[in-house]
């Protein structure tokens, strides 16, 4: 009996070691290390704490080909609900975590990563806030940084070159820019349909809503769910594949509530209009990022449309999205000018 | 940054002893009341004050992020580089330098963000600096309800380019705008651009080199007044668009202003509406309804000094109205216009050529209207009201005449406009 009691105690004792430190979630400044929330156990390694729980979304936006590792914290005892044609409403004490990372070589895992700023979203009593932390040479903690920060960085692509790129750290009001619904910030990945895929957890592979149901951080969802398709899956329908692109790489601030909703260019996956989602549509307040174009798409015609020269370009005052992105996405860019070239006049 | 809070720290320490002391439950709860009362006071009157120098960029950014309700956050003068835009989302703040020519902010070397300055906050002023070389939008304000920009500059410091950025001022589904005393150089869409926003003013500023000098566009409620627009491709625009969340663009006042000599070549980026102001137009008037011009001075504008037409584009949008209406215009002062028409840029100025044979009027109506109105006539309540004196040349045409191909479908007389006016009501900002 006292033995057991003593293993209880010494269990209680790890436990709290280990758990999550829910009062800074909720404090009112942001801790300066990312450490003293205690959601990794190894912060250098990224294993998560136990009740912290790995996801990967569907279709992901494009950081400047960044590797990205998702974690999803909600307190003991409390669920997130569904919300049709948007991400769970979370309990206040949750908590959303996302690392950046870029491989040192992405033809060898094993060769490490160059972990680059772990941001996150912490619900709090009235809403959502959103802090990032950029991690220091040593690999070993990363510090808040409330301006954002300027990190040069290179990796080994697939192909064997060197890339470089000036990786942004965002600001906190840049966070707000992209994660931003009627003026509050909100979530932008975890919604129901776009978590809806396999994932190779610790204990096995499971659906992500079955496993987020059996951890008991969600209530339910409906069965019949539409999700978006992998917009990197050729096999898929390019119509599909370029929504799924659109929606989760402008769709946040391209949408009647979101940010960029003064443009009349809708892009998220629920509009249908096709003057809205740019066809034949005149910019409003382009300047020069119009590029000389007059309409965002011409079907039949990539190269006079408007969309596509401002997700081609670098120069700040053209490019989109407006943060967030150093380098051009190839793979996304030729995706487009195809399902352009497809579209009928 | 200086914090001058002393006063609030020391009413904390003071708390902290009578803790420490286990004092009488009473006395620390009527304490912290009074500390509570204080703090509030006291940071009411917080300054942050920035001064140039290193990591100057992040301390300001820091700064606006951190800055509180209330709070002053003076940026002391000097020359300030910028690689990244900067962005305040804190209510109810201001932001001030020590003067337009004192306080500069450079984005030249800019590498990230579509603008200069970005605000998304509510009650802010920003007051006395300058904002140049953005590489997009120079002050850009979005959904904010209480902005004031006073004394401030945005310039394009090469000239008149299409690689400068498009807008110089830029709030937009805004509320309670006040733009005064500002300076607005070389946008290459707008030098001072109020779009899609309610209850605006503009007054006492200048806009010079800009494709359009002033523009108010999809917006209701707003006095432009006592500014001089000169040397921009079109001086003062009153633009309505579709397709957009706000439209149906009304209730704008523009006087006292003068718009002068504008005789820049457009050098808008193509597919820009403002790419078909053509160079040397004064004031005009586009799909908005209840517009009154008045005692405004019009002068030295190549093409013509004030146009009301219609949108002249297609567009499928079952909410938007493309034509003007209850316009007004009365008691300017013109002086010589329409003697260098620019018939490169869009339609209004060739057409206008062609119609006139060459003798270019000070104002000029496109006389279009709804196909029910062309044949029945418009109501009285929506017409036109040309209230000007006998030497100002006027000119309209009639689309029924002109599409049938009558001989004379032009009109030059304006008795027939010559209703009685009535003045629209003036804009207030509380506080203003």
């Amino acid at each position: 009996m006292k033995e057991a009691i003593k293993y209880l105690f010494m269990l209680f004792v790890c436990i709290n070691v280990y758990a999550v430190d829910e009062d800074l979630i909720f404090a009112e400044a942001f801790p300066s290390k990312l450490s003293d929330f205690k959601f990794f156990k190894d912060s250098s390694a990224q294993i998560p704490h136990d009740d912290v729980i790995p996801y990967e979304l569907i279709s992901t936006l494009f950081s400047d080909y960044s590797y990205k590792q998702r974690w999803v914290y909600v307190p003991k005892d409390k669920k997130a609900e569904y919300q049709e044609n948007w991400v769970f409403d979370f309990p206040e004490g949750s908590a959303l975590i996302k690392t950046f990372y870029y491989p040192v070589d992405e033809r060898n895992p094993e060769m490490g990563k160059n972990l680059l700023e772990t941001r996150l979203l912490l619900k709090k009593e009235d809403g959502w806030e959103a802090v990032s932390y950029a991690w220091n040479e040593e690999q070993n903690e990363a510090f808040k940084k409330i301006a954002g920060k300027t990190i040069n960085v290179s990796w080994t692509d697939f192909m064997g070159e060197v890339r470089d790129v000036r990786y942004r750290v965002p600001n906190v009001n840049q966070c707000k820019e992209c994660h931003a619904a009627d003026d509050k910030i909100t979530p932008i990945g975890p919604k129901a349909r776009n978590i809806n895929k396999e994932y190779d957890f610790n204990d096995g592979e499971f659906n992500q809503l079955v496993y987020w149901m059996n951890r008991d951080i969600i209530d339910d969802y409906p069965l019949d769910l539409i999700s978006p398709v992998d917009w990197t899956d050729e096999t898929q329908n390019i119509n599909d594949r370029v929504r799924s692109y659109l929606d989760v790489n402008c769709g946040h601030c391209h949408s009647p509530t979101g940010n960029a909703n003064s443009t009349g260019l809708y892009l998220h996956l629920n509009e249908t209009r096709d003057i809205h989602l740019g066809v034949n549509k005149k910019p409003v307040a382009t300047g020069r990022g119009s590029g000389g174009m007059k309409y965002s798409i011409v079907p039949g015609k990539p190269e006079e449309s408007i969309l596509l020269h401002r997700m081609i370009s670098l120069d700040p005052g053209v490019m989109m999205p407006e943060s967030g992105r150093a380098l051009s996405h190839t793979e996304a860019v030729d995706m487009v000018r195809s399902w352009i070239l497809l579209m009928k006049e | 940054m200086h914090i001058s809070n002393t006063m609030s720290e020391l009413l904390k320490k003071g708390a902290n002893i009578f803790f420490n002391k286990r004092s009488h439950l009473v006395t620390i709860k009527s304490f912290l009341l009074i500390v509570f009362l204080f703090n509030s006071f006291i940071s009411f009157a917080k300054e942050i004050v920035i001064s140039p120098g290193e990591d100057a960029q992040e301390r300001l950014q820091e700064a606006l992020i951190l800055m509180n309700e209330g709070d002053t956050l003076i940026i002391k003068s000097g020359y300030y580089s910028f690689e990244d835009g900067l962005s305040l989302d804190v209510n109810n703040v201001t932001v001030i330098g020590e003067g337009m020519e004192e306080t500069v902010l450079d984005f030249k070397n800019q590498q990230s963000g579509a603008q200069g300055f970005l605000v998304t906050s509510d009650m802010v002023t920003l007051q006395d600096f300058s904002i140049l070389d953005a590489k997009g939008d120079a002050l850009k304000v979005i959904g904010s309800k209480g902005i004031n920009m006073i004394n401030l500059k945005t310039e394009w410091t090469g000239g008149p380019k299409s690689t400068n950025g498009a807008y110089g001022f830029y709030p937009v589904e805004s509320e309670d705008v006040l733009i005064d005393g500002c300076v607005a150089i070389g946008a290459s869409d707008a030098g001072i651009y109020v779009g899609q926003s309610k209850n605006i003013i503009v007054r006492n500023s200048i806009a010079q080199y800009n494709v359009a000098g002033i523009e108010i566009e999809n917006s209701y409620f707003a006095d432009v007044y006592n500014n001089l627009a000169s040397h921009n491709t079109g001086g003062i625009l009153i633009f309505d668009l579709p397709d957009l969340p706000q439209q149906g663009g009304h209730h704008i006042r523009v006087f006292d202003n003068k718009s002068i000599d504008n005789d820049t070549d457009n050098f808008a980026p193509e597919g820009n509406i403002v790419g078909e102001v053509p160079r040397g137009t004064g004031i005009i008037i586009m799909a908005n309804s209840d517009v009154e011009v008045f005692n405004n001075l019009i002068s030295g504008n190549g093409t013509v000094n004030l146009s009301i037409v219609s949108y002249g584009d297609e567009t499928d949008d079952p909410n938007y109205y493309p034509h003007p209406k209850r316009i007004q215009v009365h008691n300017n002062t013109y002086g010589p216009s329409g003697f260098d028409p620019d018939i490169q840029t869009g339609e209004l100025a060739k057409s206008l050529f062609e119609i006139s044979n060459g003798n270019m009027p000070d104002i000029f109506w496109d006389g279009v209207v709804p196909l029910s109105q062309m044949i029945f006539g418009q109501p009285n309540e929506e017409k036109l009201i040309v209230s000007e004196d006998s030497e100002v040349n006027f000119l309209t045409i009639s689309p029924l005449k002109y599409i049938l191909g009558f001989s004379n479908p032009i009109r030059t007389e304006k008795e027939e406009f010559a209703g009685t006016v009535e003045p629209l009501s003036p804009i207030t900002i509380d506080g203003i």
